[in-house]
């Protein structure tokens, strides 16, 4: 049964598999993603510190009584980054784990 | 504070109180029963280092959270909030950012490429020898300053807490946390650490909850009276960033030291595959972000309700902020409680500590090195476990021998050689298929001697412990320095001496990185 699936459809082999355009474009969306999920995490962490480092009038201005303009901020740089972890785990769930079962089901056993 | 508030403020830390002793009791009783029982599953060396690979995506979670969640954040950033107000929340911020980075650039390709330590994965595709001890000296550089830090903290904390001499809380410390290495190995030591997450959790959530009480479930209420007390200045960022290269460095070390740190590196192993990997990213986030958002609370409460000055004359540096609070606001059981998680915070840290830096020892210079990568699983375990109580004792003597001295830079200094020396190479041989031996060992080396060099030079060492007038490096972190130097050196290096092998091998590394075709 195994052997005569294999001669059937001969499965590609490791060479093949990596040179093969549906895995190149796996690896560069995967780095699409990655990449592009970083870079909002640099532009919101750091855009946070250096406006604490920057401009401290702007952070300290007050927004409720007391309440000043940084303390939401730094509560938002923990739960935008947390919710960017969230975005690529519901992205690598949905569309990454399938593709890649696919992949490895086209092997060469 | 009105001299009649001053009169009424008592407290029954540092004296051992029956709740406290009950609690720690309890604490160590229940881990050694978990130890005992994972004894008798860590037999083979996959066991003793990854947990026969057997932890679920929520128990990682929580275990890297416990891993991570150090008592220099549960104790130092409720005081520094304490002391310094908002500053605390600066440091709050930057704990934190580094575990999307992890998800998003190693925590995948790591669990898929490797064995049991990082350096697996720097030497997959290169020179053994060269690779295994340059990542080596990286890696146990990391875990002992880290591990100092915790050992001499946890010595002053326990002393602070229980009122027992420092050598005694040392040695306690360490035998405790032997006994969970040595017979449960990675089972026991993930157990502790899932114990330790959840109690450390519930124990500053009760806190929040008791300070949120006293102002109307408002934090509007609770600033106000932070504000009426300690002046507008408290919710304002104060001195901490200085300049914007300044902070741009100390966040570059905060967020990819996370990615250099050996021991929470290691728990990826405990896990099946890279889709538990993942997962349990996103539950450290999600469980060490809460953390973060609700510890200024506790922070902001002490300081009002416990005041400033009470806090800074039980400990200057503002630890004892959150077990005073909570004497406050619970009673003495409720301290005892407290002080029972923080002493359990301590050992889940240094037990994973100690796993990561036996490993780096037996896995990557004996068993790879020394052994050319042929010991018997017998040999294996036996040379793990004597590593084991070898850096144990280690730890133990270190911490008495830095018994006073001023340890809190080492933090710092773990977090930067993290960032500098383990983590550029660790990426750029993921990523780079003409990343060479060469390299791979010119990058942790640089790395770790320039963060270690200018972090001597800066103002925390050089003028702050040796004294001289001024200091020669003028920034408090110089990550941005020394990890744009590690990754330059990696790339030139490489470029000057290609490496045909490694290049031939990258396509069996791609195809268990983004596959897992192969994956241990």
């Amino acid at each position: 049964m195994d052997q005569a699936a294999s001669a059937e459809t001969r499965g590609k082999t490791a060479h093949e598999l990596v040179s093969s355009p549906d895995f190149k474009l796996l690896v560069s969306t995967r780095l699409k993603v990655s990449s592009v999920l970083l870079v909002l995490l640099f532009v919101f962490y750091y855009g946070y510190i250096l406006l604490v480092a920057v401009d401290k009038p702007l952070v300290s201005r007050r927004i409720g009584e007391v309440t000043t303009l940084a303390i939401p901020l730094g509560v938002a740089a923990i739960v935008v980054a947390w919710l960017l972890t969230a975005i690529y785990v519901f992205w690598a769930n949905r569309s990454y784990d399938p593709e890649v079962e696919r992949l490895k089901g086209q092997m060469h056993r | 504070m009105t001299p009649a508030a001053e009169t009424t403020l008592q407290t029954t830390l540092g004296t051992p109180q029956l709740s406290s002793i009950f609690f720690f009791f309890l604490i160590v009783a229940v881990t050694l029963v978990i130890t005992y029982w994972a004894a008798r599953r860590t037999r083979t060396t996959s066991e003793f280092y990854a947990a026969g690979r057997s932890v679920s995506a929520l128990q990682n979670g929580f275990a890297l959270a416990g891993d991570y969640m150090s008592a220099a954040s549960f104790l130092g950033i409720s005081g520094m909030v304490a002391l310094k107000g908002y500053d605390g929340m600066i440091y709050a911020t930057g704990w934190l950012v580094g575990w999307p980075a992890l998800m998003f650039l190693i925590a995948e390709p790591l669990r898929n490429l490797g064995k049991f330590t990082f350096a697996d994965v720097v030497a997959f595709r290169l020179r053994q020898k060269p690779v295994r001890i340059a990542a080596a000296v990286g890696g146990i550089l990391t875990v002992l300053f880290y591990t100092i830090a915790q050992m001499v903290g946890s010595g002053s904390l326990i002393k602070l807490m229980f009122g027992i001499n420092y050598e005694l809380a040392e040695i306690i410390v360490g035998t405790v946390m032997l006994a969970y290495v040595l017979f449960g190995g990675m089972l026991a030591t993930t157990w502790v650490q899932i114990i330790k997450a959840v109690l450390l959790l519930i124990g500053v959530t009760i806190l929040t909850f008791l300070v949120l009480v006293k102002f109307g479930f408002d934090p509007g209420n609770l600033y106000a009276a932070v504000v009426a007390r300690h002046g507008q200045a408290a919710l304002e960022p104060g001195a901490i960033v200085q300049s914007p290269i300044e902070a741009v460095s100390l966040g570059l070390a905060l967020m990819f030291g996370l990615l250099g740190l050996p021991h929470i590196l290691m728990r990826f192993y405990t896990v099946p595959d890279a889709k538990a990997a993942r997962k349990s990213v996103l539950y450290a986030t999600g469980l060490i972000g809460y953390f973060y958002v609700i510890i200024p609370i506790v922070g902001f409460g002490a300081s009002v309700l416990v005041g400033r000055d009470f806090v800074s004359k039980m400990d200057a540096g503002g630890n004892m902020a959150a077990p005073l609070l909570g004497e406050m606001l619970g009673g003495t059981a409720f301290l005892g409680f407290i002080a029972a998680v923080a002493f359990a915070t301590i050992l889940a840290v240094v037990a994973g500590l100690t796993l990561a830096g036996a490993s780096a020892f037996s896995h990557d210079i004996y068993v790879n090195v020394i052994k050319g990568g042929r010991a018997t699983e017998e040999q294996q375990v036996k040379v793990a476990k004597m590593a084991t109580v070898v850096f144990g004792i280690l730890a133990v003597a270190l911490g008495i021998a830095f018994k006073g001295q001023n340890v809190a830079f080492m933090v710092g200094l773990a977090f930067a050689i993290a960032a500098s020396a383990n983590f550029p190479a660790l990426l750029l041989s993921i990523v780079w298929k003409r990343f060479t031996t060469q390299g791979a060992v010119w990058s942790i080396l640089v790395g770790a001697v320039t963060s270690l060099t200018l972090i001597v030079l800066s103002r925390t060492v050089w003028v702050e412990i040796f004294h001289f007038k001024e200091a020669l490096f003028p920034m408090k972190n110089p990550a941005i320095f020394s990890m744009a130097l590690a990754f330059a050196v990696g790339i030139l290096v490489s470029l000057a001496t290609p490496e045909k092998e490694a290049q031939e091998k990258f396509e069996e590394e791609k195809l268990r990185t983004y596959l897992g075709v192969g994956a241990e």
